[in-house]
């Protein structure tokens, strides 16, 4: 049977080494496969974040070859077994241990993200009518299972650290699944601009290269946010367009 | 209180774990897109061969001062190194630099920031888009309103290089700025900034059916920007080089009809 090498990165608290383990790979495994094997038999102290085994639950994310993946969606037939296939953790946040990072600060970031403020609601037994062509829009963003790989990719946050003034991709998104839901009147672009940093995005794409659910995150979520920043505060002749034309959003 | 309250690792200038040839696209990005502004710079200093037959290059169209300019010969007083194309060229230039693509690839190939994903950076300090000189980028869609005006200009520019001496006629160089128009008009009605000011501003399209098909259009030209942004990249500086080399005598323009 082949056999293959894995350079997986060992320690704790951003302190460590890569240690190489060899073990046996067969058709249709996948690194997260591997990683298991390898805690069997050689390291059983390997520290890994895994759960649903099937790209929908985001927790087994980490770096392999150096770009984030998902370890149980990367087919080990799509990787160069003829040198050592590196799985490290996910940079962009704190290390704990081996491959596992605390991505808490997700959470608090989340918290702080103005929540859904529907209209009045349009019948008299106090429902919602939506038109389905008006939901596609935002259909795409729900798809998102926070595995934060777009996080860990954003240079802001992965080589600036600018944790304090950037909420990143992925909240990026979930505002802009807000912002663009036809039922929602909150208005979230002061935030955008002041608090959550939007203009900081220098529109790399990357988190949108490394997206398993293959959201359009930079096109259909970033941009467009950044249009309505542009509406509000750079714009002044289409705004005053939109006030003679009685054109609302 | 900190968000992140253990410090994290900083990668250095080009370091990453990746093995496969990231390097390689933000290269051919330098080296296309510095081939172009040396060809158009080159091509807007020479003030001459712009023009063959019916044919104009979209460099100098509009031609605002010369031979055949809108508002006749160059004034006296404007500099004599100073050029038809060096009045006009600003504003598709400017369109191009504060594109959304064309932003997020320059950044990559010519700053290094980053050089490629997950790749390490150079600098230590970031501004982002949030303020100056970058602030600036946020008027692109200023610019896509004189891109749309330039579209009317070239559209115009293509009808007349269907007429030999009064007569209706097709020759390869009215191919050539044909597809140039289309192909910019391709690249202009994919702009994210246009794809928002049609109905992109809005939650709901369902009641405007005519807004939501030119959305609808729109969003799928947005989709191949990339695309676009670098075919009409070359195609404009082809129209040019072939209405220059026509017009030195160096290339025959073959007619069709």
């Amino acid at each position: 049977m082949a056999t293959a090498t894995f350079r997986i990165w060992r320690g704790e608290k951003g302190q460590g080494k890569f240690q190489d383990y060899t073990t046996e790979v067969s058709t249709g495994m996948v690194v997260l496969d591997a990683v298991h094997q390898i805690q069997a038999e050689h390291a059983g102290d390997l520290a890994v974040r895994w759960n649903c085994k099937a790209g929908k639950c985001g927790s087994c994310s980490a770096e392999i070859n150096g770009m984030p993946k998902l370890m149980c969606m990367t087919r080990l037939n799509s990787l160069p077994l003829d040198q050592p296939v590196t799985v490290e953790p996910m940079k962009a946040f704190p290390h704990m241990r081996d491959l596992v990072t605390d991505v808490s600060w997700n959470y608090k970031v989340k918290q702080r993200i103005p929540k859904f403020q529907p209209r009045k609601p349009d019948a008299e037994d106090g429902t919602w009518r939506i038109a389905p062509e008006d939901v596609e829009r935002v259909q795409e963003f729900r798809k998102c299972i926070e595995c934060y790989l777009c996080q860990d990719v954003c240079h802001v946050l992965r080589d600036h650290q600018m944790h304090e003034q950037f909420i990143g991709p992925r909240f990026l998104v979930f505002a802009a699944a807000l912002e663009m839901h036809p039922l929602d009147v909150g208005d979230r672009v002061e935030e955008l601009r002041k608090q959550f940093g939007i203009g900081l995005c220098n529109i790399t794409k990357c988190c949108t290269k490394v997206c398993p659910e293959g959201i359009t995150i930079t096109d259909n979520a970033i941009i467009p946010l950044k249009e309505l920043v542009v509406d509000r505060y750079f714009d002044p002749l289409s705004k005053l367009f939109r006030v003679f034309s009685h054109t609302k959003a | 209180m900190a968000l992140i309250d253990v410090p994290l690792s900083r990668s250095g200038f080009g370091q990453t774990q990746r093995v496969d040839n990231w390097w390689v696209q933000p290269l051919v990005v330098f080296c296309v897109l510095s081939a172009f502004i040396l060809y158009s710079t080159w091509a807007a200093l020479q003030g001459q061969h712009y023009r063959f037959g019916p044919y104009l290059s979209p460099f100098y169209s509009p031609e605002l001062f010369g031979a055949d300019g809108w508002f006749g010969r160059m004034p006296t007083w404007m500099p004599v190194s100073v050029t038809a194309a060096m009045l006009i060229l600003w504003a598709p230039g400017g369109f191009r630099v504060t594109c959304y693509y064309y932003r997020g690839a320059y950044y990559k190939a010519f700053w290094a920031d980053p050089p490629s994903c997950t790749v390490g950076e150079p600098r230590k300090t970031y501004l982002g888009e949030r303020s100056f000189p970058l602030i600036v980028q946020n008027i692109h869609r200023y610019f896509l309103y004189l891109a749309l005006l330039f579209l009317v200009i070239l559209t115009r520019d293509v009808w007349n290089a269907f007429w030999f001496n009064g007569r209706f006629g097709i020759g390869v160089g009215t191919l050539v700025l044909l597809t140039n128009l289309a192909l910019l008009s391709s690249y202009t009605f994919g702009c994210h900034s246009f794809r928002h000011l049609v109905g992109g501003f809005r939650d709901r399209l369902a009641g405007a059916s005519s807004r939501k098909r030119v959305y609808d259009c729109v969003s799928c030209l947005n989709r191949r920007h990339m695309l676009f942004a670098w075919c009409s990249l070359f195609s404009v500086a082809f129209a040019d080089l072939y209405v220059r080399m026509c017009s030195m005598g160096l290339w025959t323009d073959w007619r069709i009809i």
